[in-house]
């Protein structure tokens, strides 16, 4: 008994679930479920299709390339069943496992960091254009031209001060 | 080498039918319509059409008789013979030359008339030109009907004729008359040829089949001869002498030494030695027939003499009875063999032969040495029996266990897995949390780990999961704020919109006001306020009150009126339309002319039944829109 991987949407299939095809030249396909199934007999690209692993790998949501995965595979070599062998497998699958994991969630978190700089460029955008919809730009422009008078005032009055002066003298 | 066989030729119709089937074949495959008036080189070419086709086919019929005819010149000497005997040589041959004669006669009527036809000027000329060569060509087929009579009749004759094939193995049986030719026949064939106890039975050659050796033997009857000069014979008798004449093959000369068929034996004797010439070169057998009645030995003496000849010139004398069956598979078995010897010594002589021995060569490798080289059999293969090799006891099976222990018994197949005691009944895990254990076996895979482990190790060091703080200053903050504020006031903005422009209501009814609700100045100000502009009541400001864009929904107070001398408010009527907006009775005089001016020319000019006429006759003009269309436009065609 083995949990197998299906063809479209690559997720687990546990024995007894799932239905598998096989071809006129041998190749077995196995789905897990009617969906997958469905979509394979519809001829879609599992590569084109938005919810498979496929997609997501091939367009770069999740990460596609580590050495982590090279350690899960399929060998088709006969090995010998030996009990320390396996213990210390089991070991390492968990540590192997625990990376892989750390990777691929950092390899996500990396890529939606960016998204935190498109939206505060977003943001700055959006105020420079717009700003007049909740502020007028007339807003404050009569305190504004009242405070520049009072200054224009204030020096008018020290320059006739200066003329009386001059008009005494 | 040609096989010989007449049944092919085609029937030879008589004259009439000749000229019917040629002429019927002209009015049904050349035009038949034609007028007067046509041009004249039109009618001229219809009745040369006709001329030639006629002359074409009266060609080709008499070609297709004179070529399918054989010609005595080029067929084996035995049927030309045969056929010089049957239908006589001189008349065949005059027969097909007058057809011959007669297609020549044809070709040149139809050239004649062919080119005076070329002069033809009216289409009653060209007709009679027409008339005069067909006929012409029609009275020179009439006159060759006795020899088409008489194909026909050597055609018939040639067709029932037997199918000889005078180059393969052939036997050949004569003799005088009734002395048991055709019974052998029939004893040895099953041709069935027609026996009867008189002479003369049997009016021509005949063909049967036999076995021997696994080959095919044609046996050929011909028809009793009697012994008179060559020039005397009858047709009968003719045809079986061109048969000995010509076909290599062996003969079976028959004897009847009872003398039952009417002549003594040395009239018998007589006769061989008058036709021994076509004999000559030819295996030849004496049978002695109807043995039953008398045998040789029998004989007397003197007659028994008379039989020596043959013992002179060494011709083996059989003797046989086709009634008894005695001595007739010795006959056909000795009439074989010397035929056959006959051939293989005939064909030994030709040069053929030679070109085929000089290529042939049969290899005999000589010994190279006389060392004697046999099979190689290892000692052990014939010293130890095979069953002492095989010591064992027999092994004890699953079924002994089971039957040892009874009830007790379980199948253990583990206890034969090739581990080591302590590991045997281990389970193994298959599953780790939705992983394939196997997958993961694989000796290397600790070194790889490490390796993995160590670069990780780098990878923390070099802080790559370290996650960067995003550090927001005061200024980033109230703008991530107003972007915020300018959104949620965009939304409202655009729900406003859809709830305006709903569909199905008219953009701006005739009657419509003024939004009287929407524009105050309150609003305005408050709105105003909203965007941070405060707005002061000056004098100067200059806000006016709205008011409808056509009447004023207002009515005129009713107390106002009651003032009035009437007494009672009246309600005031819309204003006709002519009247409202103008100024004065004047320009609303003009104005009615003028419109009344650009209605009747508008109703004048289409037709129309007045200002209010909207109709349309046919929405869909069918000639417009139906049938194929060309080049043209929808609306013109």
């Amino acid at each position: 008994m083995r949990i197998d991987v299906c063809y479209f949407c690559s997720s687990k299939i546990y024995p007894g679930h799932g239905i598998q095809f096989v071809r006129n030249d041998c190749k077995i396909f196995k789905f897990c479920r009617s969906k997958c199934h469905r979509a394979f007999k519809r001829k879609k690209n599992p590569r084109k299709v938005k919810w498979t692993k496929a997609y997501r790998k091939t367009v770069g949501k999740e990460l596609a390339i580590d050495p982590a995965f090279e350690f899960e595979r399929r060998r088709n070599i006969p090995i010998k069943y030996d009990r320390e062998l396996w213990q210390k497998t089991l070991e390492a699958i968990k540590k192997v496992e625990g990376i892989k994991n750390k990777r691929q969630a950092a390899y996500i978190m990396q890529r939606l960091r960016k998204g935190r700089e498109i939206e505060t460029q977003r943001d700055i955008r959006e105020v420079q254009r717009d700003l007049s919809l909740i502020k007028s730009p007339a807003a404050g422009l009569k305190e504004r031209m009242a405070m520049e008078e009072a200054i224009v005032e204030e020096e008018h009055d020290s320059d006739m001060e200066e003329q009386v002066v001059e008009v005494m003298e | 080498m040609p096989l010989y066989n007449f049944k092919k030729i085609a029937v030879v119709p008589s004259a009439k039918d000749f000229i019917d089937i040629i002429l019927s074949k002209t009015q049904r495959k050349t035009p038949t319509v034609i007028h007067k008036h046509y041009k004249i080189s039109r009618i001229r070419s219809f009745y040369m059409r006709k001329i030639k086709f006629t002359q074409q086919n009266f060609h080709d019929r008499l070609s297709q008789i004179i070529q399918e005819f054989p010609k005595l010149d080029n067929i084996h000497p035995f049927y030309a013979d045969l056929m010089n005997v049957l239908y006589d040589k001189d008349h065949f041959k005059l027969g097909l030359g007058q057809l011959n004669q007669a297609r020549h006669l044809i070709d040149n009527v139809a050239k004649d008339y062919l080119r005076l036809l070329k002069f033809g000027d009216s289409l009653y000329r060209c007709k009679q030109l027409k008339k005069a060569a067909l006929g012409r060509m029609a009275t020179i087929m009439k006159r060759q009907s006795p020899n088409l009579e008489y194909l026909e009749q050597v055609r018939q004759h040639l067709a029932r004729l037997p199918s000889i094939d005078p180059y393969t193995r052939t036997i050949i049986l004569c003799g005088f008359p009734n002395v048991g030719k055709s019974s052998f026949m029939n004893k040895i064939t099953r041709a069935e040829v027609d026996v009867q106890p008189y002479a003369f039975t049997t009016k021509s050659l005949y063909v049967g089949h036999t076995d021997f050796k696994y080959l095919r033997w044609q046996v050929i009857d011909t028809p009793g001869i009697l012994d008179h000069p060559l020039t005397e014979r009858n047709v009968i008798e003719m045809q079986g002498v061109t048969a000995l004449a010509h076909l290599r093959a062996a003969i079976l000369y028959f004897l009847d030494p009872s003398e039952q068929c009417g002549h003594s034996i040395a009239e018998q004797i007589k006769l061989y030695n008058s036709i021994k010439p076509l004999f000559n070169k030819k295996p030849l057998l004496v049978v002695c027939n109807k043995s039953d009645v008398l045998k040789i030995d029998d004989l007397p003496e003197e007659k028994k003499r008379e039989l020596d000849v043959f013992k002179e010139s060494n011709i083996p004398v059989l003797s046989m009875s086709t009634l008894t069956d005695e001595g007739v598979a010795e006959v056909k078995q000795q009439a074989c063999s010397m035929l056959l010897a006959f051939r293989v010594e005939n064909k030994m002589q030709t040069k053929k032969l030679d070109g085929v021995l000089n290529r042939l060569h049969v290899a005999v490798p000589k010994a190279r040495d006389e060392k004697a080289r046999p099979a190689f059999i290892p000692a052990a293969a014939t010293e130890e029996p095979l069953d002492e090799i095989i010591t064992d006891p027999k092994p004890k099976l699953e079924r002994d266990l089971e039957l040892e222990l009874g009830d007790d018994y379980m199948l253990d197949l583990k206890k034969n897995y090739d581990l080591p005691e302590e590991y045997k009944y281990d389970i193994i895990p298959e599953f780790w949390e939705g992983h394939n254990i196997a997958d993961y076996i694989d000796p290397e895979i600790f070194e790889k780990l490490q390796q993995l482990e160590r670069e990780e190790e780098l990878r923390e060091e070099s802080g790559m999961y370290a996650v960067p703080k995003i550090e927001m200053d005061e200024t980033l903050k109230e703008v991530r704020e107003l972007a915020a504020q300018i959104r949620e006031k965009k939304a409202i903005m655009r729900q406003e919109a859809r709830v305006v422009k709903r569909p199905g209501r008219p953009v701006m009814p005739r009657t419509t006001t003024a939004k009287v609700r929407e524009r105050s100045v309150s609003r305005l100000k408050s709105e105003m306020s909203k965007l941070g502009v405060e707005l002061e009541d000056k004098p100067d400001a200059g806000y006016k009150r709205t008011r409808g864009r056509s009447r004023s929904l207002s009515k005129p107070s009713a107390k106002k009126m009651r003032v009035d001398s009437e007494g009672r408010a009246r309600s005031m009527s819309r204003l006709p339309r002519d009247v409202s907006g103008v100024k004065d009775p004047v320009i609303r005089k003009k104005l009615k002319k003028a419109a009344h001016k650009a209605i009747s020319r508008k109703v004048g000019k289409k037709g129309l039944k007045g200002e209010g006429d909207r109709f349309i006759g046919t929405k869909k003009p069918k000639h417009l829109f139906s049938g194929k269309r060309g080049v043209g436009k929808t609306d013109r065609r």
